[in-house]
């Protein structure tokens, strides 16, 4: 963890443009650090004297719980601002608030913005390194590599599976930056979906679209589950939750189309009975969700680690 | 108690007339129970069957059962204007052996129980086939997409708001792309509410000089190239119900030849009458869209023959008569069409538009095959549905015999020739004509 990394980058902002070897160093490091938590002995002192804050301008608690701790096992001081709570709401423009926080000598901003765009416009105003905790319908890198990671941990490698993503990708950041991410590693991507809930011209990112569930899950190695956002099922994007259950729920009849050891995979929150059968996501033979939690703390740890350094040899 | 399933059948001398095929020939058919089993010019040469019934057409046309793709039902909900079983009476005494109808009953049909109860009390009359379409948005109110998916799953044949147009663009937009995603289509109603608010006939001249609030046909011409563009956008299928202007039939002329997922229907009033059948205030020619003029009347001919339009419906819209015998202003919309839907169609073969098959098509196969239902066809294997009509018989409208519970006939008293001799349904014979 001392030798400089392939990934060479100042900030994470995104999974697309990154190449296949600054995936697998990020992917690489993380494993170490699953291990290392694994272990009674997890708390490092690597980061010491750096300073993390998490500005979060939409609520998140998984998200950004994953990295306080990433942080402060690495040693580091962690700030959370939750914009309600900051000047923000006194009418600060994003810029100004970057600038303030700038001014602070901190090492690195975690953002997440519900304003696609927004986190990089904020990396430009920054001297310190910036991490997009995920910004609109844009990106959300971190939780692609801890996908990526659970994956790779299961089945070995990436490249030549086939994954499936299904649900709400019009809305969805973490299905953009797993379509980015694993078209790079080389595995196959579909997205299932009503036309409703997919972005225009989607067969252009490098998917293959299906509007039935059946037909998209068959030989797939592993179902991504998207979170259907309530606020969005009042009819304008689909009827209604019982018909959206019947048709794009995963349930065990569905899933016995894909592959006999598909996994299952989730980024949470769930819905319980929207997208997920409650008692498949619980199934420990199929479902990975949990896990994912878990690769998320190592993966943002990797970041962290990566970053910092990669902002010292910079300024050298 | 259930009909008795009928043995062999036999209908001879006929002059048999098969869209799916093309044939217009003398010959014969033969049903076995529900089902065609032998349809053809020389399928009795050897002889006929000895254990089979025989009637003889004596000539007369046997065609494929109508399919009217809208009707509107009353029951449940407005049972003294009509019910299943008066618009079945009426449908196959006018040779109509399947028809669709339209979601705008009380309740509205936009829950699978209500798919369902159509189904099951259309099943237990036993007249002719009703299946309905389901509404696009619940309670038809244009803003939220009713379920679509467990709708069409429970047989609801398309997606439609009725009698009101779909006016959102982003909720049309939407109901397209949704219904895309099962392969159904979406009918509009097509007419640009806030253009045609207040208007209770076509504008222009005549309007004019009766003093009446006119609907311009541009209401018509909005909401359709509106809506071609969300197809082109969304791939949906969409289907223009009951189109009565010119320039409306050109736009959706213009969609097909560039390959997108259109279609349309029209009415016998659009192709047989103009404007003037308003006369002095007569509100049986008072209907949704408004009669419009000569011009556009030819073109809808124009569209029948050049096949931009697909298919014929009756628009059968059953008023009583304390919702007609008001002022225009304050009269309700439509006519009842389901009885003279076949002679109304005729005149435009014995006006040589078309040919007496192609009317059946538009009449049969056509609707039959936008909706995806298995019917216009004399093949075997078919259901025997069916009808026997001659051609030629002149007689008078008048709403009086109607069997239908409403009697508001845009064609009350016109002289029309074509019968309907026999009609069958499921190789049943639920319909004959007085000797």
């Amino acid at each position: 963890m001392t030798q400089p990394s392939q990934f060479t980058q100042r900030h994470l902002l995104g999974i697309q443009g990154l190449a296949p070897q600054e995936i697998s160093a990020l992917l690489d490091l993380s494993d170490q650090y699953v291990d290392k938590n694994r272990s009674a002995d997890r708390k490092m002192n690597s980061l010491r004297g750096k300073t993390v804050i998490n500005l979060f301008f939409e609520n998140s608690t998984r998200t950004r719980t994953s990295f306080e701790l990433a942080g402060k096992r690495l040693g580091a001081d962690v700030i959370n601002m939750q914009a309600s709570a900051s000047s923000v709401a006194k009418g600060e423009t994003l810029i100004d608030t970057a600038m303030t926080l700038n001014a602070m000598h901190i090492d690195v901003l975690v953002v997440r913005h519900p304003d696609s765009g927004a986190v990089q416009l904020l990396s430009e105003k920054v001297n310190c390194a910036v991490i997009n905790g995920g910004d609109g319908a844009h990106e959300h890198p971190t939780q692609a590599l801890l996908d990526a990671l659970t994956i790779r941990r299961r089945k070995g490698h990436l490249d030549g599976l086939m994954v499936a993503i299904c649900g709400d990708v019009l809305h969805s950041r973490v299905a953009r930056s797993n379509i980015h991410l694993l078209n790079t590693m080389g595995a196959q991507v579909r997205v299932v979906a009503p036309r409703t809930l997919l972005p225009a011209q989607a067969d252009r990112l490098g998917v293959e679209v299906f509007h039935d569930m059946r037909q998209g899950l068959v030989g797939v190695d592993i179902v991504m589950m998207l979170r259907v956002q309530h606020e969005r099922m009042r009819g304008n994007f689909i009827p209604s939750i019982r018909e959206y259950f019947h048709f794009f729920g995963l349930d065990y009849e569905k899933l016995a189309l894909a592959k006999p050891d598909a996994l299952i995979m989730h980024p949470g929150p769930m819905n319980r009975g929207v997208e997920i059968d409650s008692d498949l996501a619980d199934d420990v033979e199929r479902s990975v969700i949990r896990e994912q939690v878990e690769m998320g703390v190592a993966v943002r740890m990797a970041c962290l680690d990566v970053l910092t350094a990669n902002l010292a040899r910079n300024k050298i | 108690m259930a009909p008795q399933i009928p043995g062999r059948i036999a209908y001879v001398n006929a002059r048999l007339l098969d869209p799916v095929s093309r044939l217009d020939a003398p010959g014969g058919l033969l049903t076995e129970g529900e089902t065609i089993i032998a349809m053809g010019a020389d399928l009795f040469a050897g002889g006929l069957p000895a254990d089979a019934e025989i009637i003889d057409c004596q000539g007369a046309c046997l065609a494929p059962g109508l399919v009217d793709m809208r009707v509107q039902l009353r029951e449940p909900g407005e049972e003294h204007k009509e019910t299943l079983r008066s618009a079945g009476e009426a449908a196959v005494a006018g040779g109509v052996t399947s028809m669709v109808c339209l979601p705008n009953t009380t309740p509205i049909i936009d829950d699978v129980a209500a798919v369902e109860f159509v189904a099951r009390r259309a099943r237990k009359i036993g007249l002719a086939k009703v299946y309905p379409y389901a509404a696009a948005t619940k309670r038809m109110e244009g803003q939220e997409l009713a379920e679509i998916g467990m709708l069409a799953e429970a047989g609801a044949l398309g997606f439609t708001d009725g009698t009101k147009a779909l006016r959102n663009a982003q909720v049309m937009r939407r109901a397209l792309a949704y219904a895309a995603t099962f392969g159904v289509m979406i009918l509009q109603h097509p007419e640009e509410p806030s253009l045609a608010d207040g208007g209770v006939m076509n504008e222009g001249e005549m309007a004019s000089r009766l003093g009446l609030a006119g609907i311009p046909p541009a209401a018509e011409i909005i909401m359709i190239e509106r809506d071609i563009r969300l197809v082109a956008i969304t791939g949906g299928r969409y289907h223009v119900s009951h189109v009565s202007t010119g320039e409306g039939v050109a736009c959706i002329r213009q969609a097909k030849a560039r390959g997108l997922p259109v279609t349309c229907d029209t009415a016998p009033p659009y192709f047989a009458l103009n404007e003037l059948a308003i006369g002095n205030y007569r509100t049986f020619a008072k209907l949704s869209p408004p009669l419009r003029t000569e011009m556009d009347r030819q073109a809808v001919v124009q569209g029948l023959k050049d096949g931009t339009i697909d298919a014929i419906a009756s628009d059968h819209a059953p008023q009583d008569q304390d919702s007609k015998r008001l002022p225009f202003a304050q009269a309700e919309c439509g006519g009842v069409g389901l009885e003279t839907l076949l002679a109304i169609a005729l005149e435009l073969y014995h006006n040589g538009h078309l040919t007496l098959l192609e009317v059946i098509h538009r009449l049969s196969l056509a609707p039959a095959r936008l909706l995806k239902l298995a019917a216009g066809s004399l093949q075997a294997g078919q259901a025997a549905d069916f009808l026997i009509f001659d051609p030629e018989p002149a007689w008078r409208v008048n709403p009086e015999t109607f069997r239908s519970k409403s009697k508001n006939s845009p064609f009350d008293g016109r002289p029309v020739q074509g019968k309907v001799l026999r009609t069958v349904v499921d190789g049943r014979t639920v319909y004959l004509a007085d000797a």
